[in-house]
């Protein structure tokens, strides 16, 4: 027998992206394929750079919060608190409770809409195609909340530097309540659909997986490091705002692969129904805002503040020179850090597991470029 | 909004002590306040550890170096109640808010075994951070990373500030995490025009992409590093966009245009 025939593949390699559906905006992948096999890729990024950093320092430190809530554009909640608290622990500022309280339900709530638009899409990737409709209605109740709360549904810039700027709507409270009455009930229902569905757990189970040495090794963060088995989460580990309060676990998976994630994330999701729960039941009247000057100036110094985001830890590095404009802005995003697994995840899987793989890191391009 | 002029004892009419901010603000946004003449540059030296810039009763913001919690330590603030709406008549001076020396074994233990290799030691919102030396950051990274220097096996992430004033303008930034003490720390490298500072992707595999982005936009140039590339700007771009001398509105005009076929953007 020959050593080869004109059957046996040699390496190939192909460019996925950065147009393609499944790459969650405009990732570009280049991939070395030896038959169906990937042995070795890179992730080409850049393509949504919009030098958010730059922009900050050129910007006072109110003006840049909006600018935030365009990195991760899927959870600009959460971004726009991690941002005005590390405004404000520069600064010293306590917030009031019933702003913290506000912050907690509108975080937990916008870590909800998340990872239901992570649920559909990552379902829709690997085939299953009913999820989608089912998580797009249910997120569609969390921005209508949003909505009427500050006017805005994606890019909301919710917070203000030392609390809020607008005090709950009336009704706000039956809200929250009936959303989580009402969504509770439709977890176990994309459950049904998925977690004992043989083909997901075909093309789940065993796909992408990442050790609990190699996660911590790669800075891996949030639902990805838990997936991975390490039962860490900044808001158990430093709580900020008032997470050590409320009471909620942790879930983590063993295995590190693909179904393991997921796991993790849908129970993240119950986990936070129960904390806008306990936070809605502790909403007592009173201010709004924390001390803070019109004029925000804060003294020469420097923090790194982060805080859970539903993808990991989003960090923010504020560097101070005592004038109105930060001196540096330095934004840790947990999509870049936790791309940068995937060349160890997709290594030795097939290329149709590269859409799993992807979508299971949870990305979003506007994190990973800024 | 709402509370604003309840804030009693701001005075931003101190003379010298213009309380930059801490807490409270001006009843009178107009005025733009002071800078404290000690405080323009470089806030990681701040001189010698008994400087006698503080105010009365050291200022209580910067929590204990003990304390590791997070969360904003509690200010020194006048309670918040709504006291009197009078007008603040006794502006009392408050204490400059700024980093302060800290000292805890760690720091001695990093002096001790690399004489010489550990710089200014400093403490701000119970968040430490330590400037090394660059020769020494391989071997302090793999001490602090073992279980002996408190097991920080996390690299959060790695940045840099351009202080184009100073000799040396970069501070190459490293935020680490311990799990088993949950306590976080950073250190600094200061580096000058180029000079290139030791990759630590060998200690902590996440630098990799970090350090790729620092290189990307300051231009610092990694020795070691396994893969130093652009990655977020195109390959050939001239220029590191973050530096404090390229211009918000700069591009590099020959790149785009032979590759958008436009003249510059702006």
């Amino acid at each position: 027998m020959p050593e080869t025939t004109f059957l046996d593949s040699n390496e190939l390699l192909i460019n996925m992206g950065p147009q393609h559906p499944a790459t969650h905006g405009v990732l570009r992948v280049k991939l070395k394929l030896d038959g169906e096999k990937v042995v070795g890729s890179e992730c080409i990024i850049g393509y949504l750079h919009r030098g958010v950093e730059k922009i900050a320092e050129n910007r006072t430190y109110a003006q840049f919060a909006p600018y935030v809530d365009r990195t991760d554009y899927v959870a600009a909640v959460t971004n726009g608190m991690g941002y005005c608290e590390a405004v404000e622990k520069l600064l010293g500022v306590e917030l009031p409770p019933r702003a913290q309280y506000t912050r907690m339900i509108l975080a937990e709530l916008q870590r909800i809409a998340s990872h239901l638009l992570w649920l559909g899409t990552h379902a829709l990737d690997l085939g299953a195609m009913t999820p989608v409709f089912y998580t797009f209605r249910e997120r569609e109740e969390i921005l209508k909340i949003f909505e009427n709360y500050c006017g805005a549904r994606l890019t909301t810039h919710a917070f203000r530097i030392g609390g809020l700027q607008y005090d709950l709507y009336d009704g706000f409270e039956k809200d929250a309540r009936k959303f989580c009455d009402y969504f509770l009930p439709k977890i176990d229902e994309y459950e049904e659909l998925l977690t004992t569905n043989r083909i997901w757990m075909d093309r789940t189970k065993g796909v992408g997986v990442l050790s609990k040495e190699d996660a911590i090794a790669l800075g891996t963060t949030g639902p990805v490091l838990r997936g991975s088995g390490v039962n860490w989460d900044v808001r158990k580990a430093q709580p900020y705002e008032a997470y050590d309060k409320v009471d909620f676990e942790v879930p983590t998976g063993q295995q590190g692969d693909t179904y393991d994630r997921y796991v993790v994330r849908i129970q993240e999701m119950r986990q936070s129904v129960r904390i806008v729960r306990q936070s809605v039941e502790r909403l007592g009247p009173g201010p709004i805002m924390g001390k803070v000057g019109k004029v925000i100036k804060p003294p020469v110094a420097e923090v790194y503040h982060s805080i859970e985001a539903p993808k990991g830890e989003l960090g923010y590095f504020v560097v101070s020179d005592g004038t109105t404009n930060p001196y540096r802005v330095r934004v840790r995003p947990p999509s870049f850090v936790n791309l940068q697994a995937f060349d160890l995840m997709v290594r030795g899987h097939l290329i149709a597991d590269v859409v799993a793989i992807i979508g299971t890191i949870d990305i979003v391009l506007g994190e990973v470029d800024r | 909004m709402t509370d604003e002029p309840k804030v009693p004892p701001e005075g931003s009419g101190a003379p010298g002590k213009p309380a930059d901010q801490a807490e409270g603000g001006p009843s009178k946004p107009a005025a733009p306040m002071p800078t404290e003449p000690a405080a323009t540059e470089t806030p990681a030296k701040p001189g010698a550890p008994g400087q006698g810039a503080e105010g009365p009763g050291k200022p209580a913001p910067v929590a204990p170096p003990a304390a590791v919690a997070a969360g904003p330590p509690k200010a020194a603030a006048p309670p918040s109640k709504p006291a009197a709406p009078a007008k603040p008549a006794p502006p009392a001076p408050k204490p400059v808010v700024k980093p302060e020396p800290w000292s805890s074994p760690l720091v001695d233990e990093l002096r001790k075994r690399f004489p010489g290799a550990v710089g200014d030691a400093l403490m701000f919102r119970s968040q430490p951070s330590i400037v090394v030396a660059k020769e020494a950051l391989i071997a302090i990274g793999e001490f602090l990373k073992s279980e002996a220097g408190g097991a920080y096996t996390f690299l959060t992430d790695e940045t840099a500030v351009d202080y184009p004033k100073r000799a040396q303008r970069f501070e190459v930034i490293y935020q680490l995490y311990s799990f088993k003490l949950n306590h976080r720390l950073r250190l600094k490298v200061l580096l000058g025009e180029g000079e290139s500072v030791p990759s630590v992707a060998g200690v902590w595999p996440t630098a990799n992409w970090l350090e790729r982005e620092v290189f990307d936009m300051f231009g610092v140039q990694y020795e070691g590093h396994p893969d130093l590339r652009r990655i977020l700007l195109p390959e050939e771009w001239v220029g590191h966009p973050l530096r404090k001398d390229y211009d918000i509105l700069k591009q590099d005009d020959a790149w785009v245009e032979a590759n958008l076929h436009i003249k510059s953007g702006q």
